[in-house]
């Protein structure tokens, strides 16, 4: 009987890694469902990216206010799960608070103090961002995009973080021992006389305790199914992101093999393919669907937590139009979890269902607003790149649909006939030298 | 205007310091035209040895990519190429942050490898070398704003070079809200230059040329011909042409010399 609170443990803790764990190979499933993309080039830079951007922060503190907000939930985070460390060793073992036994009293009141320290300011900072979003409304969070699950989102989030420092500080509360041992109770020594003295102190720290870890676990598996999967996201995001200038845009290899062929004067273009070729389906331009974006692209679309900072720099959101990077990124995540559930209901293939990205999700209106400032792309601070979805659903507009707007047509063909996008000669081009 | 060609060069068997990749702003809009002779004049005092293409020139085809056609643009790519390639060209200068990107970067793996330099950068090496010498004169004492061209700036990094070139005139550099890496597009890159904006409540021209007013320059510098004429237009808009100019730093140093 003894055992029992050690084997409930390890089955919460089993079940809650493993569901994890499960849809983690349906998230890498769904990103793999991107095309290819060598990015293993540069891996110093790569790593140095990764730890400036992701590790250190450093395109958050451009915003100083939120930057600084940020820092102190993600330092708090990351530090705070060294007790989770003690608590996973304690229900498996039925110890009680074992690094006690192992560090020095001072030690382990210093960790133990710092945690506390980090869950109250956790807690202050966590309070102020729900205002932001709640009572001061910024305007990023108010788009259009944000309006339903989204918003309920980060507020949930918001509300984890609070259950789960409030349990942390009252488990530390209601543990006579610790109390007793004076040392790290920095916070807890001021709550704990709300909690008075006896017996139920036991049971409320054991409530507190167990609470807490079942609230770890279950956030754990809430990251799947919202935007809070940057906190894992981020370190490969940053690793895998472009490294070339923002201005280059990648040269699509089909149309340089047309192309050569068509400028090469020994082609035969009557040739039939060399023996045993595949000729094989026509390569598709361009992206109708979340199936025909690279994996980067899609892993991208699991790492936007919705943030807004590049809606709020896209100068055309700024002017009101439809566009908004922000959307793209949330529509091609949407997207790409429906296509994965399709998936799922049909035994691991994919199954028309009639829909696609362009369109049923990202109208072309919204693609023709671009500018292609690479704002968004500059203000992500974890390098995520909707511009580069945008041209890709450009390129099927134009070259599958040859759906561009009309003056852009007229531009295209201009640049056809006499290498110019005006009306004018290519021959006059250097009318200019003898003009006043 | 001495503006020698690729072609009269090679017909005397010699290669030029730099191709002036003119563009087809530069070649054919009326107001681009005149930074392209600003910038001839200020090479030609120089003694630089540049040649242009001339009506070798074709459009680089970035407002084709940009708009999503990817045959054109490389269609446009491999002609131009060729055309460089059999002349031998080594460096390139050129007024059009759109040239400069595309040329610089999606032509070398189409097969052309060129070393590409936006005019402000060029002008700022002949600044270097002392082959040029600017001196403030007409601009003394002048507030003037910069206006980062989007594909020079956030696309290729350079935000000083043409900082360094107004900060010699003598003048007051006082910068807008959107600046360097957070510069304000003017509206006019993606080939929105060649359509009309998508329904909205505001044209981006008119954002930025109002982020320009708030710092009330009384001249609007650029280093692109797009952005030149949104932010033309912009002024014009807020009526404000007879107070604010709108130039090139090639237009700006060509005229603090009297060239």
């Amino acid at each position: 009987m003894e055992y029992i609170p050690n084997i409930l443990f390890a089955i919460l803790l089993i079940a809650g890694v493993g569901y994890f764990t499960k849809n983690v190979r349906k998230l890498t499933r769904n990103i793999k469902l991107g095309k290819d993309v060598d990015r293993s080039d540069n891996k110093s830079e790569r790593w140095k990216n990764m730890a400036m951007i992701a590790l250190g922060q450093s395109k958050m503190v451009r915003r100083p206010i939120a930057g600084f907000l940020h820092v102190i939930v993600y330092v708090g985070f990351i530090i705070i799960n060294i007790e989770v460390l003690e608590i996973i060793i304690d229900g498996l073992f039925g110890t009680h608070r074992i690094f006690t036994k192992v560090l020095p009293d001072s030690v382990y009141g210093f960790l133990i103090g710092t945690f506390e320290i980090l869950a109250v300011l956790v807690l202050i900072t966590v309070i102020i961002f729900w205002l932001r979003r709640n009572v001061i409304k910024l305007k990023r969070f108010l788009s259009a995009e944000m309006k339903g699950w989204p918003k309920s989102d980060g507020n949930i989030i918001l509300y984890f973080e609070v259950v789960l420092m409030t349990l942390f500080l009252v488990m530390n509360a209601t543990d006579v021992e610790f109390q007793a041992m004076n040392s790290g109770n920095i916070i807890s020594k001021h709550i704990a006389g709300l909690f008075g003295s006896g017996e139920h102190l036991h049971t409320i720290e054991r409530a507190a305790w167990w609470l807490h870890i079942a609230g770890i676990l279950v956030f754990l598996n809430y990251l799947y199914y919202s935007k809070h999967l940057h906190i894992l996201l981020a370190f490969p995001n940053t690793w895998y992101a472009n490294l070339k200038p923002k201005g280059q845009f990648k040269n699509d290899a089909n149309v340089t093999k047309e192309v050569m062929l068509m400028m090469d004067p020994n082609a035969d273009p009557f040739a039939a393919p060399a023996e045993g070729e595949d000729e094989g389906e026509p390569e598709k331009f361009g992206a109708s669907d979340v199936q025909d974006l690279n994996w980067v692209q899609l892993m991208n679309a699991y790492t936007c937590t919705e943030c807004g900072r590049c809606t709020s720099e896209c100068p055309a959101n700024q002017t009101g139009k439809k566009l908004s990077p922000r959307k793209i990124m949330m529509d091609t995540r949407d997207r790409l979890e429906e296509v994965g559930k399709n998936i799922d209901a049909n035994k691991g293939t994919f199954v028309d269902d009639g829909k696609a990205l362009l369109n049923d999700y990202i109208t072309p209106e919204e693609l023709w607003a671009c500018t292609s400032c690479n704002a968004c792309v500059e203000a992500c601070p974890v390098n995520i790149d909707p511009l580069s979805i945008i041209m890709e659903m450009r390129k099927y507009l134009v070259m599958e649909q040859s759906a561009a707007p009309s003056e852009l047509n007229v531009m295209m063909g201009n640049i056809e006939n006499n290498g110019a996008p005006w009306p004018y000669n290519q021959m006059d081009r250097l009318n200019w030298k003898d003009e006043n | 205007m001495k503006v020698p060609t690729m072609a009269e060069y090679m017909a005397e068997g010699k290669q030029p310091e730099v191709l002036f990749w003119v563009g087809c702003a530069g070649s054919f809009d009326d107001r681009a035209k005149k930074i392209t002779k600003a910038f001839v004049k200020i090479l030609n005092n120089a003694n630089v040895e540049f040649a242009v293409l001339g009506a070798e020139e074709s459009c680089t085809g970035d407002p084709a990519k940009r708009a999503g056609n990817e045959f054109l643009f490389q269609m446009q790519a491999v002609t131009n190429i060729e055309v460089m390639n059999a002349y031998e060209v080594k460096k390139v200068v050129t007024a059009c942050p759109h040239c400069f990107n595309t040329i610089k970067n999606e032509y070398p793996s189409l097969g052309g490898n060129y070393e590409v330099v936006h005019h402000t950068q060029f002008l700022k090496s002949l600044l270097d070398d002392g082959r040029l010498t600017i001196e403030g004169g007409n601009f003394k004492g002048k507030r003037i704003t910069f206006h980062d061209p989007c594909y020079l700036g956030r696309a290729n990094d350079v935000y000083e070079a043409p900082r360094e070139l107004i900060r010699k005139l003598d003048v007051e550099l006082v910068e807008m809200k959107n600046c360097r890496k957070k510069g304000l597009c003017c509206g006019a890159g993606g080939a929105q230059m060649f359509k009309d904006a998508e329904p909205g409540n505001k044209e981006v021209n008119i954002e930025r040329t109002e982020q320009a007013l708030d710092v009330k320059p009384d001249i609007i510098a650029a280093g692109c011909p797009f952005c030149n004429t949104m932010m033309t237009d912009g002024i014009k808009n807020k009526e404000k042409e007879d107070s604010i100019v709108v130039q090139d730093i090639a237009e700006l140093i060509a005229n603090a010399q009297d060239l």
